[in-house]
């Protein structure tokens, strides 16, 4: 704080380039997911980079419906879609499917994980779920002003290292943490920042044949797919969505297409 | 295997697929979750440590004991309610009576005056300024002042995380019922709108309670009929006891006939469930999140331009077309009389057995499209129609209101008694949704059986309560 020139002059420092969009989607060069547990200030993330007003509350399952806005941020427009808080995304309920199709066939360029600081560990399984879906990922960590009064400390770096993806500290309540975040998205989207998102190994050897079984035909008839693993997976559990998107020829379109694709 | 890949189509790899599936056996699901949960945790173990003991928990742990223990928990939860509603009651009067005195006493003729040098013709003036201003200055001047003191309180205790312990408190309640138990946050959620309620029974994955959820978010209270509670409340309750009592006395109706609202919620979610929604109540996790001290600041701003800007603005959207349906089934006539009187007559004799009257069912169906406009339709319709020489001269000219006393005035004048103000609370709780709450029970279910059920099974209720209660309350005086 002693030394505010410095902060003007850091790359990070952008915020006279961030332009709030509201409702305005015209002409989207980025599409974001925002994805994380319910109740970890989702909608407060949301809020802050659209200038929008989504309602924000204590308590979880508050944002259900799907809500878009957008930003300009370094002259590219980047449209925002909140997807309802989920634990996970392995059930069968509306939410937590509106959630994973959004991910899996809206093909967002980033995924934005909001995560609560001070519950690292829970909100851990919701992120390698969706690591497994999308490799192309930003984990905010918010609620860091809470870590402080819990006595929590949280390496930052180790855990992006873990992840395979950029870990922004936030405190999104108090606008903390928001440039850096801009700036790690841009970077995810523009292609300067490469993910190599953790996936899950530890399944059970006869599990893992199952899947690279499987995931070796989904390669020969989608080359594109590239997540092939988490469809495998999901087709053996019997996910219908998935199943009518094979009938059906649209997973085939995961992967090729250059636009963003609107949903 | 190379061979085969060339020709393979994908229903050769879906029968792959269901092929594996049997050979996995059922536990591999299990197997799936735990593999990341493991993960979870090594990374977890790696990069968090929790210095000392965590203080900030156990004093949210302490607090939480109280809060949801068995014999505090629904105490403090209903004198919470009350101690909100009674601020809203005492604080909401004084602004109330300011603003009607402006818009109603003073615009209003000015209004009329400015009409008349413009040579309008009669009819004309009639329904735009007696019918759809006046019925807008009456949204405004009516349910502002409450709900600018009701959603700020309302939001304050949403953001200390005051309603998930709500929903952990009646969670065995709904259980109990058949239900499942993060019914309790739909039903939360439809204290502020029954729409957005029944949108939120999304987070139930079971289809059945996901419907229970549905058909019985109605009996939530939603923002449009806690200012008819409260105003109501304030009058035919609080006019009963000394005025020192009058505030705490109308909070408590109202709190009444919230904690009614629930009491339904759980016997219509019981019914459902033991006859044609019968099933077993499935289990859930419900977090309760940490205490976060609230922001005044930003929560008075939100609540103001979230919730009471928009629900005053809805209202003022839907009062203006209904004013003018009123003001015209006011002064359409055929036959001698108009054609709410027509109706108000016809529906008396039938509607005075339930212990309401014509007004207040005409009132209703006028108001299907949004329950904020019942009070002003129901004040509206009372004064153009019955001939309250003192207050209303002929068909909607010029009338004085300026406060709550003066609204008590004009329904005592058009036959109102306490017995019609308590049925009024009890009809208001238990009726039809608002048109936009069916459309979206219709979007949620796709079902048109279940959309006319959330319907009509709450109507036939009311009519039921509100039975019961003019019987019992005629035999008694």
């Amino acid at each position: 704080m002693s030394t505010p020139n410095t902060c003007e002059t850091c790359p990070v420092h952008h915020k006279a380039n961030l332009q709030k969009l509201g409702l305005n989607l015209d002409n989207i060069d980025f599409v974001l997911a925002l994805a994380g547990n319910p109740n970890t200030g989702k909608s407060t993330v949301f809020n802050n980079l659209t200038g929008l007003r989504q309602h924000t509350g204590n308590w979880p399952g508050k944002t259900v419906a799907r809500a878009e806005g957008a930003y300009v941020y370094n002259d590219r427009r980047y449209k925002m879609v909140d997807l309802p808080g989920t634990y996970s995304l392995l059930s069968t309920s509306t939410d937590e499917e509106v959630a994973r199709n959004f991910i899996l066939f809206g093909q967002p360029d980033v995924t934005i994980i909001v995560a609560d600081a001070t519950r690292l560990e829970r909100n851990l399984n919701l992120t390698l779920q969706i690591l497994e879906i999308t490799d192309r990922a930003v984990l905010c960590l918010n609620m860091m002003d809470e870590t402080r009064r819990s006595n929590i400390e949280i390496d930052v770096r180790g855990l992006s290292k873990e992840l395979g993806i950029p870990v922004i500290p936030a405190s999104a309540r108090r606008r903390e943490g928001m440039d850096q975040l801009l700036a790690a998205v841009e970077e995810v989207a523009s292609g300067t920042y490469v993910c190599r998102p953790h996936r899950i190994k530890s399944h059970s050897p006869k599990l893992n044949r199952a899947i690279a079984n499987l995931a070796s035909k989904l390669a020969v008839l989608y080359p594109d797919l590239p997540n092939a693993q988490w469809v495998a997976l999901r087709l053996l559990e019997g996910d219908n969505s998935i199943m009518e998107a094979i009938r059906s020829g649209e997973l085939g379109e995961i992967g090729t297409s250059v636009e963003p694709a609107q949903i | 295997m190379e061979k085969t890949t060339h020709h393979l189509n994908p229903e050769d790899l879906l029968s792959a697929a269901n092929q594996a599936r049997w050979e996995l056996g059922v536990n591999f699901h299990d197997d799936i979750i735990e593999s990341v949960y493991e993960d979870a945790t090594r990374i977890a173990r790696k990069t968090v440590r929790q210095k000392d003991e965590n203080a900030a928990y156990r004093q949210d742990l302490k607090i939480d004991r109280i809060i949801t223990s068995k014999w505090l928990g629904f105490p403090i939860m209903f004198l919470m309610l009350a101690l909100v509603f009674w601020l809203t009651v005492a604080g909401a009067n004084v602004p109330s009576g300011m603003l009607a005195s402006l818009l109603i006493d003073t615009a209003h003729p000015w209004l009329k005056a400015g009409a008349a040098a413009l040579h309008m013709p009669w009819w004309l003036d009639g329904v735009l300024i007696d019918g759809a201003y006046l019925s807008m200055a009456w949204v405004i001047s009516v349910m502002l002042p409450p709900m600018a003191i009701f959603f700020p309180l309302f939001t304050l205790l949403e953001d200390l995380g005051y309603l998930p312990r709500v929903a952990f408190n009646m969670d065995s309640l709904f259980r109990k019922a058949g239900a499942h138990g993060k019914q309790a946050l739909t039903l939360s959620m439809g204290f502020g709108c029954n729409a957005a309620g029944v949108i939120a029974a999304r987070v139930i994955d079971s289809p059945r309670e996901r419907l229970i959820a549905i058909i019985t978010n109605n009996f939530s209270l939603c923002n449009g009929r806690w200012p008819t509670q409260i105003l109501i409340a304030t009058i035919f309750i609080g006019g009963l006891v000394p005025a020192a009592w009058a505030g705490l006395v109308s909070a408590g109706a109202v709190v009444g006939v919230a904690v009614l609202g629930i009491g339904f919620s759980l016997l219509v979610s019981w019914g459902l469930s033991k006859s044609v929604l019968r099933g077993e109540a499935s289990t859930f996790s419900l977090e309760l999140p940490p205490y976060r001290p609230p922001r005044i600041l930003q929560t008075l701003y939100t609540s103001l331009i979230d919730r009471t800007v928009f629900v005053l603005w809805r209202a003022i959207v839907f009062a203006v077309p209904a004013g003018i349906v009123i003001w015209l089934v006011a002064n359409v006539h055929v036959g001698g009389l108009s054609l709410a009187e027509h109706f108000i007559q016809a529906t008396d004799p039938m509607a005075l057995v339930f212990g309401l009257n014509g007004v207040i069912l005409l009132a209703y169906i006028i108001a299907i499209p949004a329950n904020e406009i019942v009070i002003p339709t129901i004040l509206m319709l009372t004064v153009l129609s019955s001939s309250l020489g003192g207050l209303g001269a002929g068909s909607g000219v010029m009338f004085e209101l300026d406060s709550i006393a003066d609204t008590a005035q004009i329904l005592q004048a058009g036959g109102w008694t306490v017995l019609t103000g308590v049925n009024l609370m009890l009809f208001s709780l238990l009726h039809n949704p608002c048109s936009t709450t069916i459309y979206t029970i219709y979007k949620e279910t796709h079902s048109l059986k279940w959309t006319l059920v959330s319907t009509f099974l709450p109507i036939v209720l009311g009519l039921i309560v509100c039975f019961f209660t003019a019987q019992i309350w005629l035999l008694l005086t």
